[in-house]
């Protein structure tokens, strides 16, 4: 059957029936309480989970200030070993879990869903409120261990049996990891109920006329790094409760026949390996419920900075989803040096690599976007054509590591520390600094300020930069991660002292830059410069809201109808160079949509 | 009137740029499937409490080869727990029959009965906690163990959870009007479905520790 021209479409459609969504009970509140704390108005939870995560995120920051302290200035900070690896733990896992899984998918998740796909809030507001104050528990639990006699764990993010529950290691033998293993068990069960609400809203809850190809990429991320989290977070709970047995009541799940400073252990058995492929199970798709909502972000971003449509929509959504899938069958990529049967690393170096194309396409496509496009060098952009050359650089070194036979020698140096942090830290961390410059004007009204933003951008870039690209150097040389001290010698030279130093004080430097941006925030949430409704003039049905900043219920006594995808950017014949999902064709009957 | 969905693979192929799609595209009502959130989103929480359990039993597949695992006996008070959740799920079918005929006595009653078999079923399994305690079946004694016990406390976790949504359902019933005779139907049904899906995860982990 021959397309209908766009113009009969137009005819065809002057009146769409009104909305069939069923209108939704919301719950008004009535207190400060049931409005402010215990508020179940999405966007409220959405920037409670982003307060906490910034907030415990802070600790994992000046965490690494004190590590990169005693790397390059040895006895400068009074610290011990133990006191090292305590850091180095809190801020692995402070950083993956509780503050870029939290932030995307808790906060922006919450935020952005129900205003993107035209819903009044989440589906189950109750459970969803519920699910914040589980998140806030975890988090309370988390930061307790550091009051308890022996601290903190310190037996490194990856917790692996036997040293994580033997005594030696920091926390071992103390409640520091079992308040870590508790902290994590109450942070999946938050999360369960929280990723109820993102799927099934993003499911059923979608205004008329928003189909599935029609959700914003930022939606698509979002979504289906939840759906990632629902598969991949059990594991993390069953490593923790099991590694918990083993430490309380003395099961041999994991814990294999030890001997501890000269005395037999109950243990017998078990074994450690198990614990790594349950852990990795969790931590490799961990990566990218962490990327994916990035992926999204920065493609709404980039195309309305960039004022043109995403390249490839199609091929972006399947390529979230590709990657998604793959992310299941690769983990032990992260076991190279436990030890596997020759196969197993082929198959897992095999399936690494081919990650690479879905992600190839990826970044393709966002060059392609920014191809000939109205780049508007505002900062949301800034941060995103950073993620991009940030993630290329990780993710080509990602490349390098996939492969067993170079796994292997530079699996415990720092080339590691260096590949991870620059496509897992930096990447999303860019993006999420972008999109703040982005919403901030939605969730207060008001723009931050753009010239200690534009310092804030720079110093993070370059500071970055000149944190990670040495370390990949350092790595080649041979300089091991993990180590409490780095002395000049035979085996490290004073190159290495040096670099070690230098990177130190980018890191102080990048750092203290983040508090430049916490500044801004506040100073701008109240003097910044009034933004209007849709400053950024996107097309997208979260800056539709009938008040800037939404109120409860989002949208008028109407909920908006979609008429088109949210990429509608210098579409020809337009007056404007966007047109909003919720314009309807009558209203841009010139507009050959079709050719954009 | 409920509309026929496109399957998620036709939807994920559509062209939202094609006149012809975007025809469709704009009276389309914004729900994916077919299926009321409620039920949609237990089907959410037993696919996450299936993943774990699969986990779980794939760790016991891991460690049931290595030399120190003893088969641990099973006493017979488990088939009658079995058979106690068994008949839960019958009376949950009777539930569902007498809810959608309106007769909320005969429900309300059997619902009365379905929570006092699930707190003798708890009282049972913690009975046989305590048998086996006294035979010398410590946690800590064999891998075997550890997995009974392991098993057996997280489906009666997960009962317990279904007791809580069993208030909630009782408190429906008992308070019934026209009002939220729907609201009534539908928790019913959604407590029906999770105690037919908690006999299931029962017996597959009872058929699990009976046979290996």
């Amino acid at each position: 059957m021959a397309a209908d021209s766009y113009e009969d479409v137009v005819k065809n459609k002057e009146s769409i029936p009104a909305l069939e969504v069923a209108p939704q009970d919301l719950y008004h509140a009535k207190s400060f309480w049931t409005k402010y704390i215990f508020c179940q108005d999405a966007k409220v939870i959405g920037i409670q989970y982003g307060l906490t995560a910034v907030a415990i995120g802070l600790v994992g920051l000046v965490s690494s200030w004190l590590m990169r302290m005693q790397i390059a200035f040895p006895g400068f900070i009074p610290m011990d070993a133990a006191q090292y690896y305590q850091l180095v733990t809190m801020h692995g896992m402070i950083m993956v879990v509780y503050l870029l899984t939290a932030l995307f998918l808790g906060g922006f998740g919450n935020y952005l869903i129900p205003l993107m796909v035209g819903a009044r809030d989440m589906v189950f507001p109750y459970v969803n409120m519920v699910s914040f104050w589980v998140f806030f528990l975890a988090v309370i639990i988390l930061a307790s261990s550091y009051f308890v006699p022996g601290g903190p764990t310190g037996a490194g993010w990856t917790l692996y049996p036997p040293q994580a529950i033997t005594s030696g290691t920091p926390g071992g033998d103390g409640l520091g990891i079992v308040l870590m293993l508790v902290s994590l068990a109450v942070f999946v069960i938050g999360f369960t109920m929280g990723g109820l609400n993102y799927v099934i809203t993003v499911l059923q809850a979608r205004t008329r006329g928003m189909t599935l190809m029609r959700l914003p990429l930022t939606v698509w991320g979002i979504f289906t790094a939840t759906v990632l989290a629902l598969f991949a977070f059990p594991a993390l709970f069953v490593a923790g409760i099991m590694m918990t047995l083993d430490n309380m009541l003395g099961t041999s799940f994991f814990m294999p026949a030890i001997i501890q400073f000269g005395e037999k252990l109950t243990h017998e058995g078990g074994s450690p390996i198990l614990f790594q492929h349950l852990f990795w199970f969790f931590g490799h798709p961990e990566v990218y419920i962490v990327a994916l909502p990035a992926f999204g972000i920065v493609s709404d971003l980039i195309s309305v900075h960039a004022r043109k449509n995403i390249f490839g929509y199609r091929m972006m959504v399947w390529a979230i989803v590709i990657i998604g899938g793959l992310s299941f069958v690769v983990w032990a990529h992260h076991m190279y040096v436990a030890g596997m049967n020759p196969w197993f690393g082929f198959f897992f170096a095999t399936t690494t690599l081919i990650i690479a194309v879905p992600t190839a396409i990826k970044v393709y496509n966002w060059v392609l976007t920014l191809w000939r496009g109205n780049i508007k060098l505002t900062l949301p952009m800034l941060f995103s054509i950073a993620f991009i050359i940030t993630f290329v650089n990780g993710g080509l070194t990602g490349l390098f590591l996939g492969n067993v036979a170079v796994d292997v020698p530079l699996s415990d140096t720092y080339f590691v520390v260096a590949h991870f942090h620059m496509v897992m830290g930096i990447a999303p961390v860019l993006v999420i600094l972008g999109s703040v410059y982005h919403w901030f004007p939605l969730i207060t009204g008001r723009f931050l300020n753009e010239r200690l933003g534009k310092i804030h951008f720079w110093v993070t870039f370059i500071g970055s930069y000149s944190i990670y690209f040495p370390m990949h150097y350092l790595g080649f040389m041979g300089v091991t991660r993990r180590y409490f001290e780095v002395f000049e010698g035979e085996a490290f030279t004073y190159s290495i002292t040096g670099i070690n130093q230098f990177i130190t004080v980018a890191a102080l430097v990048t750092g203290a830059a983040q508090f430049l941006f916490i500044y801004n925030i506040i100073v701008s949430s109240k003097f910044g410069k009034k933004a209007g409704k849709n400053p950024w003039k996107a097309c997208s049905l979260e800056w539709r809201t009938k008040d800037v900043p939404p109120t409860h219920g989002n949208f008028d006594k109407e909920l908006p109808v979609v008429y088109r995808w949210a990429y509608d950017y210098s579409v020809p014949g337009a007056d404007e160079d966007y047109i909003t999902q919720d314009t309807p064709p009558s209203a841009v009957a010139n507009a050959r949509a079709e050719q954009t | 009137m409920e509309t026929k969905k496109d399957s998620i693979i036709d939807q994920l192929t559509q062209k939202p740029w094609d006149p012809a799609q975007v025809k469709i595209d704009n009276s389309h009502e914004g729900k994916t499937f077919n299926l009321h959130v409620g039920k949609l989103g237990l089907r959410y929480l037993m696919i996450v409490s299936t993943i774990m359990f699969c986990l779980f039993i794939v760790t016991y597949g891991d460690r049931m080869i290595y030399d120190d695992w003893v088969k641990m006996p099973e006493p017979f008070l488990l088939w009658i727990n079995t058979f106690i959740l068994f008949v839960s799920s019958i009376i949950f079918i009777r539930i569902q029959i007498a809810s959608k005929k309106n007769q909320f006595k005969k429900a309300k009653r059997d619902l009365i009965l379905v929570g006092f078999l699930a707190l003798i079923f708890l009282i049972g399994q913690f009975l046989v906690w305590q048998n086996m305690v006294d035979k010398g079946y410590y946690v800590y004694g064999s891998p075997a163990n550890a997995y009974f016990y392991l098993f057996t406390a997280l489906h009666g976790l997960h009962l317990l959870g279904g007791l809580v949504y069993w208030v909630m359902t009782i408190r429906k019933v008992w308070n019934i009007n026209n009002i939220n005779i729907r609201k009534a139907k539908h928790t019913i049904e959604l407590c029906s479905i999770y105690w037919h899906f908690l006999l299931a995860v029962w017996i597959v982990l009872f058929g699990l520790m009976l046979f290996t």
